[in-house]
């Protein structure tokens, strides 16, 4: 087990694929001499060329759609777009292009293409270096959307994406990247779309999560073990198709369920969440569903005072839990 | 790098289609394929002016500038991104007047869409036709990518994307157009020109003339070639895919042609051109041009044309009758092909 950051492990799992699969390149903005603005293909135009890292013109719609025309004709393509905030010129493209061509034409085409972004705030990125898109492209049947928590998931999940034969948006949490580390295995280690993890067992409360919130729900539950609750934490890991069962298993254990995001609140990833919860395991609840989010405003400001008023944070998670334990 | 016009060799037009290195038989076949095209399209707005088929979008009027490029490239080997008026193109790259008619039908055999999709939004793995949706100008960029999986294999296929002149204003096409420009891709970009994004005429679209002007922002040829004369679309087709095979990079071709009929179904040109322009550019009726073309230079015999004529008609009648009769998807079918690799728990 060696042990990398997150963004550490996303370099490594583009190369180990790259060095296995020469149908596997990469395309975005900055991704070949720089190695991208985070540098995660730092190295990898060196190692493979200008044809299998290809610094693209400064056009979104056209990298995604040049890598829809490069899947059709036998390649696999990973995209990065620089931020996820700058997606939008893409949206046809992904959404009524590479998550339409399966179901067009009936199955006739599919679409292996990994579309790499990062995504999420606490950086002093602004309105426009801090947006949470996960809501948005979840909604789109055809898509698969993941966004892994640590270095393990994040190479296993990328892996994994790379090999999927449908377009997948892998969602890179910005500030995870070098803040957190992990052990990666060393094997080949896949970690399947569609699948959560429980990270931490517990059992008098759920917290749910993905990403960065994921480390601060790890953090509250060790607070509220000293205070005697046990708190569960279950790491979504891919948003979509979202693992159900997971969701129903640990509100079965627990009874009581907060999710946590830092997307916007309205038709969010936890008003999904609830939802399945309520279908399926309604009559195991101790206490309503509750959540914490991002509010509805448009994105996160610059101002540090506003930043942090606009992201959760474990200081308000562990109020949140607290007051969800003590119902 | 400036535009430059095709211009049409009527010198020894006895046996232009000869000098171009096309046999007999091979221009035959153009003719033969241009015909049908024309025929399944006629044959469809009949059914729907019966209320038999909720939806026709025609290639009336451009099967010369379709036909012509689409037989300078290897069908099976390079591919194609149509738009949904490229019938001719499309059926001279494998499909048939049954897979046409099971489209109009949207029948659960359609082998386009499974009957999902309105008629016209070809799609074949198998032919090396890239499936296409109804936002105009996406393709543009699928033909880049495809021609840059050439170039990253070192192979020297060529994509062929078509689009009309409403689709080129698009940001899509111009950011397809640098892209292919830049890297030297084999893409042969084909704007047919029809005057009209279904009411919005030219002069309401772009400020120039010449589409095909364009290309030399993007560092390759552009060329204009009259649409309806389909040697010459195929002439400067066939120059544009020897110069991408070599590596040389794109082409711009702008085929100047016309629609003949309104642009879909549910659209009445009436209320945005005249009866008299219309009429006018009958008389140009690529398909006309060509025929008389053909017997001029004795290649096409009446009994040739007849031949020709009941075999397009069995072809249509047959393809009619069996779609029709060809079963609907069922309820089932909604649900399936939304992913390849369906999730599974």
């Amino acid at each position: 087990m060696a042990t990398r950051t997150v963004i550490e492990a996303i370099r490594e799992a583009m190369d180990e694929e790259m060095a296995r699969d020469p149908s596997v390149f990469l395309i975005g903005e900055d991704v070949g001499q720089r190695g991208g603005v985070f540098l995660a293909s730092d190295g990898l135009f060196k190692k493979y060329g200008e044809y299998r890292v290809i610094d693209s013109p400064l056009a979104e719609s056209l990298i995604v759609g040049v890598a829809i025309g490069a899947a059709v004709n036998g390649m696999r393509p990973i995209v990065e777009i620089q931020f996820a905030d700058f997606i939008a010129p893409a949206f046809n493209q992904i959404v009524e292009e590479a998550a339409r061509f399966c179901y067009r034409s009936a199955g006739d085409f599919n679409l292996p293409i990994v579309i790499r972004t990062p995504y999420g705030g606490g950086v002093h990125g602004a309105l426009y270096h801090s947006q949470s898109i996960e809501a948005t492209y979840g909604h789109i049947p055809g898509l698969k959307v993941v966004a892994p928590s640590n270095p393990a998931d994040a190479k296993g999940l990328l892996k994994a994406a790379i090999r999927d034969p449908d377009p997948v948006l892998y969602l890179e949490h910005k500030r995870s990247y070098r803040l957190i580390r992990g052990e990666v295995p060393g094997n080949d280690g896949v970690v399947p779309i569609g699948k959560a993890e429980v990270k931490r067992e517990g059992t008098h409360l759920s917290l749910i999560a993905y990403g960065l919130m994921l480390h601060y729900c790890l953090e509250v539950a060790e607070k509220l073990a000293t205070e005697g609750v046990s708190a569960e934490v279950l790491d979504l890991r891919t948003i979509k198709p979202m693992d159900e069962a997971a969701v129903i298993a640990t509100t079965k254990k627990t009874g009581k369920v907060l999710v946590v995001h830092e997307d916007n609140r309205f038709a969010g990833i936890a008003a999904e969440v609830m939802a399945v919860i309520m279908e399926n395991a309604f009559d195991s609840l101790d206490a309503p569903v509750m959540r914490l989010t991002g509010p509805d405003v448009p994105a996160m400001p610059f101002n540090h005072v506003l930043e942090e008023a606009f992201l959760p944070n474990p200081e308000r998670i562990l109020a949140k839990a607290k007051e969800l334990a003590a119902y | 790098m400036a535009t430059k016009t095709q211009e049409v060799e009527q010198k020894g037009g006895q046996s232009r289609h000869r000098s171009l290195g096309l046999s007999d038989e091979q221009a035959l076949r153009i003719y033969e394929v241009m015909r049908l095209a024309r025929a399944i399209d006629e044959r469809m707005w009949l059914i729907n002016r019966q209320g038999r088929a909720p939806f026709v979008i025609s290639c009336q009027g451009q099967e010369g500038a379709q036909v012509g490029v689409a037989a300078a490239l290897k069908p099976g080997y390079d591919w194609v991104a149509p738009y949904y008026r490229d019938a001719g193109v499309v059926l001279w790259f494998g499909m048939t007047a049954r897979d046409q008619m099971l489209s109009f039908f949207a029948r659960r055999e359609d082998p386009n869409s499974g009957g999902r999709q309105m008629p016209g939004h070809f799609g074949s793995r198998r032919l090396h036709i890239i499936t296409t949706g109804s936002p105009v100008g996406a393709q543009l960029p699928h033909a880049a990518g495809i021609a840059l999986a050439f170039k990253q294999r070192k192979e020297d296929g060529v994509a062929a994307v078509f689009f009309g002149e409403g689709s080129s204003s698009q940001g899509d096409a111009h950011e397809a157009m640098n892209f292919a420009g830049i890297h030297k891709l084999g893409v042969i970009f084909v704007c047919e020109n029809n005057g009209y994004a279904i009411s919005v005429p030219q002069s309401q679209q772009v400020a120039v003339q010449n589409l095909a002007d364009r290309a030399a922002g993007y560092g390759f040829p552009g060329m204009v070639v009259d649409g309806n004369d389909v040697l010459a679309c195929y002439e400067v087709a066939k120059q544009a895919v020897e110069r991408a095979r070599r590596g040389d990079g794109p082409m711009l071709i702008e085929a100047k042609t016309y629609r003949l009929t309104a642009h879909s179904s549910d659209d009445d040109d009436r209320r945005y051109r005249q009866a008299e322009e219309v009429a006018l550019w009958r008389q140009k009726d690529p398909i006309q041009r060509y025929a008389k073309y053909l017997r001029e230079s004795g290649s096409l015999t009446d009994a040739a044309e007849q031949e020709i004529t009941e075999r397009i008609s069995q072809q249509v009648d047959e393809a009619t009758e069996y779609a029709e009769e060809a079963p609907d998807p069922t309820p089932d079918d909604l649900a399936r092909f939304v992913y390849k690799q369906e999730p599974r728990f």
